[in-house]
């Protein structure tokens, strides 16, 4: 009896997520293999790899690919060790302490669009951006970011964004350490460094399991930092794979093609997806 | 000198952590004072920081922008999208962390991995099912979407804080002969209104601040604040002091709402990696 309610009560939850994921997964496994415009009237003939091979050997594919590597590694080793570092300091109580979580909690709660179009415009616009503005008064010529360092700015955007998620956690992780083992290591003569190496780095493993994880899952799909300021641009420097396919699809209409490339993102996603889960598994399922 | 040594780190660990945290801080303060601004003033050169603020950016984007229709979308799909996963949740976290068996790792890893699945990978399919639906830029589309894209992360948020309540308050209920409504009722619910309330959180942020289906499923009828921020990026990007007015009062709700239930935001996201 009660194994069939603990089933009746699941059932909704499962049934929605394989609605979202494995029936669009099926159909856009169908779409790569046909030929599908949207613009054209006779849908659906079959196309075999051809999408495929449009699709890998797009001039896009190989910048986007290593964009998208670029972003999600650096945005990763960016808010671990930087998030590490600041919960670190804001571990211990200090004067203050609560506005200080506050103010770094905020970019957190800013919309990826806004956040985007303030980098854009206020801070990084190469003649009334405020950073321009310094150099300026430094007597510096104003670099324009987003055509110059296009791929980096974005990085900053989207680190900028996520540190606070970080460091946060990572905080919350360290205020559950065990006070007597600290003390008890301090009282042995356990230096600063090694105290870090040997007490509180291991303890923030399933923290850093966690951020790794979620960090994975928004920047792999960050899509309104570059739709919003550099669209992709200039070239393809800032192409990732989400946006070479949004292009594909939504812009040329090609759903065939995108489709061949949601899949490529989808496999990528499994891939990473495989290596964290078993981490995170055995970290969550304790 | 122990005592004294040890007061010099206070000072200093203060100062670094103010100082990093207004640095971090700043972008959203500049946004924040540019919005106050004349448009002569955003641009003027060298930037002001004192200046005689005005509303004027504010009423402009009100008056042309229909904000409040935007603000209205964005409050129904993010609130409705919550309430409908947590009602589909809470079930299946109870479920799992109650009576789990064999399958129940095997569920919780497929569910996350749903949402691993990113957004362009479904888009295509989505985006015609919802033509053909008639979905496309409607509120009900939208809050659909939401919806599935939090429940994974829902579910296992749930999972992680119902899985610490202690099973022998349920045992003994039972022994009782508490039906599983009233177990659920007067015994788990009151029990975990604190995990629950941070699960809610951290999907309503994420719902509200969403963009990649609200970009391509809306537009200007259900369209949420962050598709008005992102239709605002070209030919308003020039308009700087309506454009940090509009994005202003677009982040304002949500963040005020963060900085109020910041320690139940940052529990909930901690997914039971810290006990």
């Amino acid at each position: 009896m009660s194994r069939f309610i603990s089933r009746a009560l699941l059932t909704p939850a499962v049934l929605a997520l394989s609605a979202v994921s494995i029936v669009p997964l099926l159909l856009t496994i169908f779409y790569s293999l046909v030929r599908y415009n949207l613009l054209e009237p006779s849908p659906f003939t079959f196309n075999g790899l051809t999408n495929f091979y449009y699709f890998f050997s797009d001039n896009a594919f190989v910048p986007a690919l290593k964009n998208t590597f670029t972003l999600v590694l650096s945005v990763m080793l960016i808010t671990v060790v930087l998030g590490a570092a600041l919960g670190l300091l804001i571990n211990d109580a200090f004067p203050g302490r609560a506005i200080v979580r506050v103010l770094l909690i905020s970019p957190f709660l800013v919309m990826p669009s806004v956040n985007a179009l303030m980098w854009k415009n206020m801070l990084l616009n190469p003649i009334n951006g405020l950073i321009a503005q310094v150099s300026i008064l430094f007597g510096c010529t104003p670099i324009d970011w987003l055509s110059q360092y296009p791929l980096f700015a974005i990085i900053i955007m989207v680190s900028w964004q996520w540190l606070p998620f970080a460091c946060l956690i990572f905080m919350t992780a360290l205020q559950s350490m065990d006070k007597e083992q600290l003390e008890a290591a301090r009282m042995d003569g356990a230096n600063y460094p090694q105290q870090l190496r040997y007490l509180y780095i291991p303890h923030l493993g399933r923290a850093i399991s966690v951020v790794v994880m979620i960090e994975m899952i928004f920047i792999l799909s960050v899509f309104a930092e570059i739709f919003t300021t550099t669209g992709g641009g200039p070239g393809f420097e800032t192409t990732s794979i989400t946006f070479m396919i949004y292009q594909q699809a939504l812009l040329s209409y090609d759903v065939g093609s995108a489709s061949a490339g949601a899949l490529f993102a989808v496999l990528i996603a499994n891939i990473a997806a495989f290596f964290l889960m078993r981490v995170i598994g055995k970290n969550l399922a304790k | 000198m122990h005592n004294k040594s040890s007061s010099t780190l206070l000072y200093l660990r203060t100062a670094f952590a103010w100082f990093f945290a207004c640095v971090l801080f700043f972008p959203i303060f500049w946004l924040a004072l540019m919005a106050f601004k004349t448009e002569a003033q955003a641009i003027a050169s060298p930037p002001l920081l004192f200046f005689k603020p005005t509303l004027q950016s504010f009423y402009d984007v009100l008056e042309r922008a229909n904000y409040v229709d935007y603000a209205f979308n964005s409050l129904i799909t993010s609130v409705a999208s919550t309430v409908i996963g947590l009602m589909i949740a809470i079930p299946a976290a109870y479920s799992m962390a109650f009576f789990p068996n064999r399958s129940t790792i095997g569920i919780l890893k497929f569910m996350l991995s749903s949402r691993f699945m990113p957004g362009v990978g479904a888009l295509m399919p989505i985006y015609i099912c919802y033509q053909y639906f008639g979905l496309l830029d409607t509120r009900i589309g939208l809050t659909i979407m939401f919806m599935l894209m939090n429940l994974p992360i829902m579910v296992w948020l749930l999972y992680t804080n119902l899985k610490e309540l202690p099973k022998e308050i349920l045992e003994a209920a039972r022994m009782d002969g508490a039906t599983l409504a009233h177990e659920f009722r007067y015994i788990v619910l009151p029990l975990a209104t604190g995990g629950i309330a941070s699960t809610a959180l951290v999907c309503m942020v994420w719902a509200w601040n969403e963009s990649f289906w609200s970009l391509n499923l809306g537009a200007a009828n259900a369209g949420t604040l962050s598709w008005l921020i992102a239709s605002m990026s070209s030919p308003e990007g020039l308009f700087w002091a309506k454009l940090s007015a509009a994005s202003l009062m677009a982040i304002a709700p949500i963040m005020a709402l963060g900085w109020f239930c910041q320690k139940q935001l940052v529990q909930g996201m901690t997914f039971g990696a810290v006990k």
